[in-house]
């Protein structure tokens, strides 16, 4: 119970923040947005899952990933196989030349499909890959780098390249991957078909499940020794490193972990939007991510969710108001928050908004509160965690 | 290549050449059980190098360092400390936007592995084990302050404090008392003293009145070489020494 309480809400503070963050996502938006507004909102809360992996790598970890795109596109991708077979069923396809193979294979002269699609007709191997398969990308790219010490700048850049690279290689590979285009037109999973409203709030809601899931994991992991060792590691890392840990290990591990969160918010975006394509794994949407998490404030698990939402609402209501400057004006944005908020939402928060939530909680109106939290407490020690 | 010793750390015919710069030349130092030594030298004479090469830090060229018999330029760095060496830098290295307590925490030499380190539990054991530290380091009254508050003597004493918690059997203090007052160089001293029982400690210091209050023995380096060794009275008096130190 204490362990629920002090690491995975954070406390008092932490549980208020978690709370009001849980009625805004799954009260507040979806009785006062039409179906229109409240799908855009789950689509950006998948970003937010790359948002909240960039704040276990770069804000503690101290590991910039420019390439988080990588891992939200092949989340998205392994996810749009499933759906893309399910779709390409003989009866739906029997005007293609094969029937039953994906229709941009058809257009492709394949005939035949290709033996890493097969695995794609099962959903269960379907999530195991959405998990596993960016895990073992990020394995593979973490273990060659942060074995060789190579990080800081060079690291980004790297993981920069590798998104181009993907991005490359999808476009290039039409007749087996989709292409530029990407995989559209999917349809039903398991039968279920997606496309209908009732689908689409109950995908909402199951992404926005998730997304606290994963910020559970999140809070678990930074409240942990290994979260103060990653603090430790982005201060000194020689230090560390001459305290008797491996230092790379845990960059890998963290790197993996930050992987698979980028993809279940991938995957849980082709579910809602109904298509993917390469525009979501390259440099542009990488950044991206990393403005969200700049903006919510890279330190703060909840904030980077309000920083996703705010700049894509940001750029939703830029673009529809003003469609010739609306760029510019995202631009200016950018450069103001970086500038004067380098923290971020969250970073504002604790400065004017937590003094007076003190305030507040060590007023009367809460202190019978108070007493039934502080029954759960035991042990001095405990109490530190 | 070289035979078993009963030295704690026994240091062999060790060369490292940077670009042809030999920084340590074909060395050998042996430091006993419970044996405080401290080095001496001018600067650039390879003390810090020297260090460096037995946590692991840089590798060499040639030679051998065996901690316990137990060779160690071959280990990485953290198969070093696991081997029972602990390492002080020049300028406090500490984790600044940790607090006192977190600092020595992640210090506590359980849960080094990722799995362990996700579930490593503060137990009443690692509380109390803190706390004895915090006191010996005259940081008791300092757990929860952010280490970045400090002062410079603190941080020093701070990073002392994060090898004993790892109770090492070889400690090495690069300049523990640089940048301290009159008053915390005494109560290093003191430190140092108390803690050199039970372990190897090797000191490099610059300060000669601090060195004469804690060593049992000190070595003088002199580009690369040993250029004496013994007590303090020995070594003070020894013509070549001063030559180095006050000649040119």
């Amino acid at each position: 119970m204490n362990f629920v309480y002090e690491r995975l809400l954070g406390g008092k503070k932490g549980m208020l923040g978690l709370i009001i963050l849980a009625v805004l996502i799954f009260i507040i938006l979806p009785l006062t947005l039409d179906m229109f507004r409240l799908s855009m909102v789950g689509k950006y809360l998948t970003y937010a899952f790359a948002a909240v992996s960039l704040v276990l790598l770069w804000g503690y970890g101290g590991i910039l990933s420019l390439g988080q795109g990588i891992f939200f596109g092949i989340g998205g991708y392994c996810m749009a196989m499933f759906l893309k077979l399910e779709a390409s069923d003989p009866e739906s396809t029997k005007i293609q030349s094969t029937p039953g193979i994906p229709d941009f294979m058809d257009w492709n002269q394949i005939t035949e499909l290709p033996w890493f699609w097969i695995p794609f007709e099962s959903f269960g191997f379907t999530v195991l890959a959405v998990i596993t398969i960016p895990a073992i990308f990020a394995f593979i790219i973490g273990f060659s780098m942060f074995k060789r010490r190579v990080g800081g700048v060079y690291f980004a850049i790297i993981t920069q390249v590798i998104a181009v690279i993907l991005t490359v290689l999808i476009v290039g590979q039409q007749g087996y991957i989709g292409g530029i285009n990407g995989i559209t037109d999917l349809k039903t999973l398991n039968g279920w078909d997606i496309r209908e409203d009732s689908a689409k709030y109950t995908l909402y809601f199951i992404n926005a499940v998730l997304l606290f899931a994963v910020l559970f994991i999140g809070k678990f992991i930074l409240t942990s020794k290994f979260g103060r060792l990653l603090l430790a590691m982005k201060d000194k890392e020689d230090r560390v490193r001459f305290s008797g840990y491996d230092v790379a290990n845990f960059k890998i591990f963290i790197f993996c972990v930050s992987a698979v969160i980028a993809a279940i918010g991938g995957a849980m975006f082709t579910l809602q939007v109904g298509f993917m394509s390469p525009s979501f794994v390259g440099i542009v949407p990488s950044i991206e991510m990393v403005i969200f998490a700049a903006v919510g404030g890279r330190m703060s698990l909840i904030g980077v969710v309000y920083g996703t939402l705010a700049v894509n609402f940001g750029k939703t209501i830029f673009s529809e108001t003003f469609p010739e400057i609306w760029l510019f004006l995202m631009g200016g944005l950018f450069i103001a928050v970086v500038m004067f908020f380098p923290n971020g939402i969250a970073g504002v928060w604790n400065k004017y908004g937590d003094p007076q939530l003190d305030r507040l909680l060590d007023s009367k109106l809460l202190s019978s509160l108070k007493t039934a939290i502080s029954k759960n407490k035991t042990s001095p020690v405990e109490d530190n965690k | 290549m070289s035979s078993n010793t009963d030295f704690a750390l026994a240091i062999e015919d060790l060369t490292v050449s940077f670009d042809g710069f030999k920084a340590v030349d074909n060395l050998s130092l042996y430091v006993d059980k419970n044996e405080l030594r401290v080095v001496i030298g001018p600067n650039g004479a390879g003390k810090t190098t020297l260090l460096d090469l037995i946590c692991g830090k840089t590798r060499s060229t040639s030679g051998s360092i065996k901690f316990k018999n137990k060779e160690l330029s071959t280990l990485s760095e953290h198969q070093i400390v696991h081997a029972g060496v602990g390492r002080k830098f020049q300028t406090p290295s500490i984790y600044e936007n940790l607090s006192v307590y977190d600092n020595l925490e992640v210090s506590y030499p359980k849960g080094r592995n990722v799995f362990g380190a996700l579930t490593f539990k503060r137990t009443p054991e690692v509380d109390a084990r803190i706390n004895e530290v915090a006191n010996d380091i005259f940081l008791g009254d300092f757990l929860e302050m952010e280490a970045a508050l400090l002062s410079h003597g603190q941080k020093q004493w701070l990073e002392i404090g994060m090898l004993l918690i790892q109770d090492p059997e070889l400690l090495m203090l690069d300049e523990p008392v640089a940048g301290m007052s009159v008053k915390e160089r005494e109560l290093t001293a003191e430190l140092l003293n108390r803690i050199s029982k039970g372990r190897s400690v090797l000191v490099i210091e610059h300060d000669m009145e601090f060195v004469a209050r804690i060593a049992h023995k000190v070595t003088v380096l002199h580009q690369g070489k040993i250029l004496a060794e013994g007590n303090m009275e020995t070594v003070q008096n020894n013509p070549d020494v001063i030559e180095v130190y006050l000649g040119h």
